[in-house]
């Protein structure tokens, strides 16, 4: 790899966009490194005079992919609101770029003023999956900032990492100077009065002197104020503060009252393509469904939902700011909104024969959503329709706490079919615990009859069902983070069966399609979730391989990943395996245990017990309290409806 | 339901009624926008703008919006046109600014007539472009620039000029001497094109042949002939028109110099 570039001398703050301009004339699809979108902002460099807080915000992937994010896109708005604040975006560069860069001298930039990043406060990277810690080494590179935090000196920005993989954030620590754990509107606020505070007193102790004000008052993790102790055996003995007045558990940010934090109010609107076209409304956060697999959903408790007003005046605002055609209600669950019927009704009269599409993209498998997405679609197309009952059979259901019988599945699939949907996509894991061949087998029979049910309440031939298999991969802060991973030679084979299985059936013939991923970057997803420490040099290494975009399987490689970790693990008394396929026990000191995530360590562990006896737990929204420990633990309570709160009647332009 | 086809419920969309024609600049750092980016922005923008855009009928409407030879992305232009159909009729001059604020600065709304003054199809009056080839000057680019005079006069001086283009269906060569009308440096500042000390910018009139000679071609063409390594040249459009008298028209309606 080419070595770090000698940055060409310019003033902090200045554009970079004349040396990147020749750069982007010879790189694919330049658009995506521009900025200018509608919404977007850059503000004077000294807005807030010497002590102004200054975040360049990031998220670790291409463009495309990162333009859409939520929650960067909240922070962006929330930060730029402040006078003395200001707040620019940067992503990933493909290869091609990241090449000319380097040889041309031009640093890691943001798209909003081609700013450099090393020249900014903050470098805040939000992280949905771990396989954007790689990015996340490029973008340190290529902005001149030393990879590891000890490196870094008073006038390099703190790296801080949130989103829902800081859950974590120990196998990244040596190259984070500090982590926000949940919720980030008020957390980034709180840090950025702390920045402005240490800049006005004339940066009292550096960096340490900043970092220590952030760990002492503003529930800001910082790796280094942690030391970590092992046992023979490899696994962890202790994680300990190294400094006084540093917590011994960092809990997550929430923020309650939704309506309080209608962000984005103006969302970013790429000029070009991006992932996802329509104008999201986070409808709530949080769920308790109590999914056991599932790592967003334990680690936003409590539920706390947005009232019906505030996502009318949302979506009012938010399609008059864009000009997007399409609004997505976008929660864990979106059906299970306290008013939902309320929600959806209203906004389908308002923004009848106004070309402007609605869409809940997470919904459970029942009736109910059927008659929520036909009135979604009143006079579009009815394509396909997405259901996740994740395990095959119904004995692996309870094991996972996904409480649909196959009675309500199939009962579900033929409301949507004589609804007139042609398609139905069901979505499933491979790799749950306690699972065997014949729980993934069970997969195809399902399938089967969801196809018998379609064609004989359509009496059509032409109607299709898609099984869509994901591997699972056990999450810290979850009741599987105890379980073992099942390893990829495994998924691999236990998906051919399944593939067999589907096809062994003329009769279904084209109309059941298969999708799936190999378990490989399972494998890798695995060793960084639950993984400690000791993982930096392998992330280290397999990046000085070349390894980038891992997310993207056309730049991904298990064979590098599997080289760095036996070169770097060499020496330890781990290996890959013992972080994927070994289960823990329960006294086992976890690398995530002092990032408190509200969750009682205890409560987990009954969880995971229930589970391997195949018991199934209610939601909290509807039955008494099973004790989490959340709402105890950090102060919240559950926030739903109905509220009894209106939408607003608004004329709408037809 | 069962069994039968589904069909949008609902009237029919309502008709067009008028058709707007725009002029527009891609300008700065949009001149990376591809063509399909500033559909994707105006079609946005004509809804933001709250304009009563004409839809196609279906389950997937879409406005009722024309392009005609756009400039290729990394070319900034000042003489971009896209024909909008409405369903009622508004006045043009009113049209233009609410259009502009809806769209990202650099993609700048700069004309808006009503396309009933021009008979046919816009893409019929659009048969040639004046293009202006920047090419930095900088460390590098001084000694290769200075036998540009030479390299235009022998382009000039050839019958015929091939660059092979790589299509769909594989390389295929054009003639670039055949489209142009006139190729001269520039001698001062020209309007809208941006220059440093030492730059030098290249004046091309250039007729649309099929298929349209892309100023990149020039610079091709220019290497070829020179046998020179001559820096890559940004380039914009400044006017497109009916081809009149032998030059680029200063109107559509192919008013001359």
């Amino acid at each position: 790899m080419p070595a770090i570039p000698s940055l060409a001398p310019h003033r902090p703050g200045e554009s970079l966009l004349p040396a990147l301009e020749p750069l982007l004339e010879q790189v694919a699809k330049p658009v995506q490194y521009i900025g200018g979108e509608l919404n977007s902002q850059v503000k004077d460099w000294d807005c807030g005079g010497a002590h102004t807080a200054r975040w360049a915000l990031m998220y670790p992937d291409a463009y495309e992919v990162g333009l859409p994010n939520q929650g960067v896109m909240i922070l962006y708005e929330v930060l730029n609101e402040q006078a003395d604040v200001l707040a620019e975006r940067t992503y990933s560069v493909w290869p091609d770029l990241e090449r000319l860069m380097r040889d041309g001298g031009v640093p890691q930039f943001t798209v909003d003023g081609h700013r450099a990043v090393g020249d900014f406060d903050v470098l805040g990277v939000s992280f949905s999956t771990e396989l954007g810690y790689t990015n996340l080494l490029t973008a340190l590179d290529l902005a001149g900032i030393p990879l590891h935090a000890r490196d870094r000196g008073e006038d390099h920005p703190v790296v801080l990492a949130g989103g829902h993989a800081s859950f974590n954030p120990e196998p990244v620590a040596d190259f984070l100077d500090a982590a926000i754990v949940g919720d980030g509107e008020e957390a980034v606020l709180h840090t950025s009065r702390v920045i402005n505070a240490w800049k006005a007193a004339g940066r009292p102790d550096g960096r340490e002197g900043l970092l220590l004000e952030l760990a002492r008052s503003g529930g800001v993790y910082v790796p280094a104020f942690y030391d970590v102790s092992y046992l023979p055996d490899g696994r962890i003995q202790r994680v300990a503060p190294n400094r006084p007045g540093v917590p011994w558990r960092v809990a997550k940010h929430t923020v309650m009252d939704l309506d309080a934090w209608p962000y984005p109010k103006q969302p970013l609107v790429p000029v070009t393509e991006s992932v996802h076209e329509r104008m999201s409304v986070e409808i709530f956060r949080g769920c308790t469904r109590g999914c056991r697999f599932c790592q967003a959903g334990m680690i936003t408790r409590p539920v706390r939902e947005r009232s019906l007003t505030g996502i009318g005046e949302m979506v009012d605002r938010g399609l008059a700011a864009t000009g997007l055609d399409e609004v997505g209600l976008l929660s864990l669950s979106s059906a299970d909104h306290s008013e939902i019927a309320e929600v959806t009704k209203g906004l389908a009269d308002r923004y009848e024969g106004t070309q402007t599409g609605l869409s809940l993209p997470s919904t459970r498998v029942d009736a109910f959503n059927i008659e929520l997405a036909n009135e979604l679609t009143r006079n579009g197309r009815r394509s396909g329709l997405t259901f996740a009952p994740e395990g095959g059979s119904e004995r692996l259901r309870k094991v996972i706490n996904k409480m649909v019988t196959e009675e309500d599945l199939i009962r579900t699939v033929t409301a949507a079919y004589a609804a007139g949907w042609r398609q139905v996509k069901l979505y499933f894991m491979c790799g749950l615990p306690t699972e065997t061949d014949e729980d993934v087998l069970a997969i195809a029979d399902l399938a089967k009859k969801v196809i018998d049910a379609g064609r004989e309440v359509s009496g059509r031939r032409d109607i299709r069902c898609t099984v869509s298999i994901g591997g699972f991969v056990p999450k810290p802060h979850t009741p599987f983070q105890w379980a073992a991973q099942l390893g990829w030679e495994e998924t691999d084979a236990r998906l051919a069966r399944l593939r067999a299985a589907v096809r062994s059936d003329r009769r279904y013939g084209s109309a059941i399609g298969f999708r799936y991923h190999d378990g490989q970057p399972g494998v890798v997803e695995g060793l960084l979730s639950r993984g400690d420490r000791r993982l930096g040099p392998v992330i280290e290494q397999v990046w000085r391989a070349g390894a980038r975009f891992d997310g993207w399987s056309e730049h991904f490689s298990f064979e590098r990943w599997m080289a760095a970790a036996e070169s770097a693990l060499a020496d330890q008394p781990v290996d890959v395996g013992w972080y994927t396929t070994r289960e823990r026990g329960e006294h086992e000191v976890l690398p995530w245990d002092h990032i408190d995530s509200g969750l009682d360590k205890e409560w987990l562990w009954e969880d995971w017990l229930d589970a391997l006896d195949e018991r199934e737990v209610e939601d909290c929204r509807w039955t008494p309290c099973f004790d989490c420990g959340v709402c105890p633990q950090l102060g919240t309570e559950i926030q739903i409806g109905p509220t009894g709160k209106q939408l607003l009647p608004l004329s709408v332009v037809r | 339901m069962a069994g039968s086809r589904r069909v949008p419920e609902g009237p029919t969309p309502d008709p067009a009624v008028q058709r707007l024609r725009i002029r527009y600049a891609k300008r700065g750092r949009m001149r990376f926008t591809s063509t399909r980016d500033f559909q994707r922005a105006l079609e946005r923008a004509v809804r933001r703008a709250g304009l009563p855009m004409a839809y196609s009928a279906g389950f997937h409407p879409h406005p009722k919006i024309s392009y005609a030879n756009a400039a290729p992305t990394g070319a900034a232009s000042e003489a971009e046109y896209v024909e909008v159909s409405l369903t009622t009729v508004v006045d043009p001059a009113q049209v233009g600014p609410r259009l502009d604020a809806s769209l990202p600065d650099g993609l700048d709304v700069l004309e808006v007539a009503d396309a009933a003054d021009l008979p046919g199809a816009l893409a019929d009056h659009l048969q040639g472009s004046v293009w202006a080839l920047r090419f930095r000057g900088g460390p590098a680019g001084a000694d290769e620039l200075g036998g540009m005079a030479s390299a235009v006069t022998s382009l000039l001086a050839s019958e015929q000029l091939l660059v092979s283009r790589l299509m769909k269906n594989g390389p295929r060569e054009l003639d670039v001497r055949a489209a142009i009308l006139r190729l001269t440096l520039a001698d001062g500042e020209v309007p809208r094109v941006p220059a440093d000390e030492g730059d030098l910018v290249l004046v091309a009139e250039l007729l649309h042949t099929a298929p349209t000679v892309r100023p990149e071609e020039v610079w091709t063409a220019l290497r070829q002939v020179s046998g020179r390594d001559l820096p890559r040249p940004v380039s914009t459009r400044l006017r497109q028109g009916p081809v009149v008298g032998g030059t680029v028209a200063l109107t559509l309606a192919g008013r001359t110099v």
